[in-house]
């Protein structure tokens, strides 16, 4: 195969996967909650158990208008959506999912620096919302702006922390190399360090119970309160592509990626499982946790978070020093 | 101990995941009502006498009642002849009517009750006041009232009426031999 067909297909793959898992968590979260919660949730949109109610919901925002408020800052405006959406895109394509039926690795491109440049990437997602909150002209997506650059400044640390000690232990930063280097003893070494990087996971994402500036009671929706139709479904596409993105993140640093029976034909398989498997919990701790107050979202990164991330990233030197 | 509460949210949330859902399926499936209650209240036109009552009680002045006399003449020679009140008009207003019941209490002679039929929207304000016709349409949705509770004092009608049921009937008189 030419390199050239090789790049549109990874490309195209890559693409394949952005367009389906988010609405797959999506529909998954619609399910899971709404039984979790002795509801039914959606059960008309195709026929069979709502299977395509967010196909319907697609079809529902395209048909919207698109508004841009008047006291908005206009090219601000209509860029953030894309500066929230895109990121994860982008930190997809370095994702590895494992061996495909004995073929190479299933990976958009193996890059050296892979863990740096998903987490870098993740990052970049955060400045969209907060360029919708300081771009909307409205003080309740003002303030929602203000609350998600305190939530990105805390909850960085500990998330690069805890990345940096699986980085460590693995001896590389690679994310293939990172899964191959996996031990199963890990899951108890680096558990500390799986808890902060979930937690903080959660929080970079403003996912329940740390949506503070998605705050619906006090902020109306925060950043994404004047946006609406295409703009606002980019929001909440880049919300579950953010899931997806954490998800497999975590997968491939804490969970040993594709590691399981049958790993060369089915790794793929395997690393899909566990990432719908952390996607159900990020889904898991929306329903059962009440919303963390702003003054908690913050001490919880500082006291709790960074601390623990230091002690994990302690441990672990002493154990790649032995 | 400090943070076990993080874990009795999880084990609530996945109880109730694994039970069964409590939904209603409303429009496939009809809900099951308890026997009083309050969906639309059904006129038994041939118990009306027009005795106004219920025009009169109701709070919200939502029932209007118009009638007119007839004369049933006398059965029997030099009888007196009755007059009977007949409905005209018997109108409900569901867009005024605030279902406190008052009208099916105060009616003597129990030609108001309550249906529980309850799907009657309509898409016009004015279209909410329905007439005899449609009231008595009702009447045959009402449910039989709800047994008594087991050990119940009998309702006095009904325990007149079985006493009656138990007195020997007058013996026929003896034939008279031809």
């Amino acid at each position: 195969m030419s390199d050239f067909l090789e790049v549109v297909l990874r490309c195209v793959l890559v693409l394949g996967a952005f367009m389906t898992l988010p609405l797959l968590v999506g529909q998954m979260e619609h399910k899971a909650m709404a039984h979790m919660q002795s509801r039914v949730g959606p059960m008309k949109a195709g026929a069979f158990h709502g299977w395509a109610q967010l196909i319907a919901d697609g079809v529902k925002f395209v048909q919207k208008e698109s508004i841009v408020p008047t006291a908005a800052d206009g090219p601000v405006f209509r860029l953030a959506p894309a500066v929230a959406l895109v990121p994860y895109l982008v930190a997809m394509v370095a994702i590895p999912l494992g061996p495909f039926f004995g073929q190479t690795n299933l990976i958009g491109i193996d890059l050296d620096l892979g863990l740096f440049f998903v987490l870098a990437a993740m990052s970049v997602g955060v400045l969209g919302s907060l360029m919708g909150g300081l771009g909307s002209g409205n003080k309740y997506s003002y303030i929602g702006g203000m609350r998600v650059a305190a939530q990105l400044m805390s909850y960085e640390l500990p998330m690069v922390l805890a990345a940096a000690s699986v980085a460590m232990a693995a001896g590389t930063l690679s994310l293939t190399g990172i899964a191959h280097e996996w031990e199963w003893w890990w899951l108890i070494a680096q558990l500390p360090g799986l808890i902060v990087f979930f937690t903080a996971g959660l929080a970079e994402l403003q996912r329940p119970p740390f949506d503070a500036p998605l705050a619906d009671a006090e902020l109306v929706m925060g950043p994404i309160t004047e946006y609406g139709g295409m703009r606002f479904a980019m929001f909440l596409l880049a919300e579950y592509a953010g899931i997806v993105v954490l998800a497999a993140l975590t997968t491939v640093l804490y969970l040993g990626g594709w590691a399981g029976p049958w790993s060369d034909d089915f790794g793929w398989l395997w690393s899909l499982l566990k990432i719908f498997a952390v996607s159900f919990l990020v889904i898991w701790a929306r329903v059962a946790y009440p919303r963390l107050r702003e003054d908690q979202v913050n001490s919880l990164a500082w006291k709790v978070l960074v601390p623990l991330a230091l002690l994990q990233l302690t441990l672990t030197t002493f154990v790649v020093i032995l | 101990m400090f943070g076990s509460g993080l874990f009795t949210g999880l084990r609530v949330t996945m109880r109730n995941m694994l039970k069964r859902s409590v939904t209603a399926h409303y429009p496939d499936v009809e809900p099951d009502l308890p026997p009083r209650s309050r969906g639309v209240i059904a006129l038994q036109e041939e118990n009306c006498t027009s005795c106004m009552l219920c025009a009169r009680e109701c709070p919200s002045w939502c029932i209007e009642i118009d009638s007119h006399k007839e004369v049933i003449p006398a059965t029997t020679e030099g009888g007196k002849d009755r007059s009977i009140n007949v409905l005209d008009r018997f109108d409900i207003d569901y867009s005024i009517c605030m279902y406190c019941s008052i009208c099916i209490e105060v009616c003597p002679f129990d030609a108001l009750h309550w249906s529980p039929e309850f799907a009657y929207a309509e898409g016009d304000i004015t279209d909410l006041t329905h007439d005899m016709n449609k009231l008595r349409e009702w009447m045959w949705t009402v449910p039989a009232p709800p047994a008594l509770d087991a050990g119940a004092e009998k309702s006095k009608e009904l325990a007149a009426y079985e006493a009656s049921l138990s007195v020997e009937p007058v013996a026929a008189p003896p034939e008279v031999a031809e």
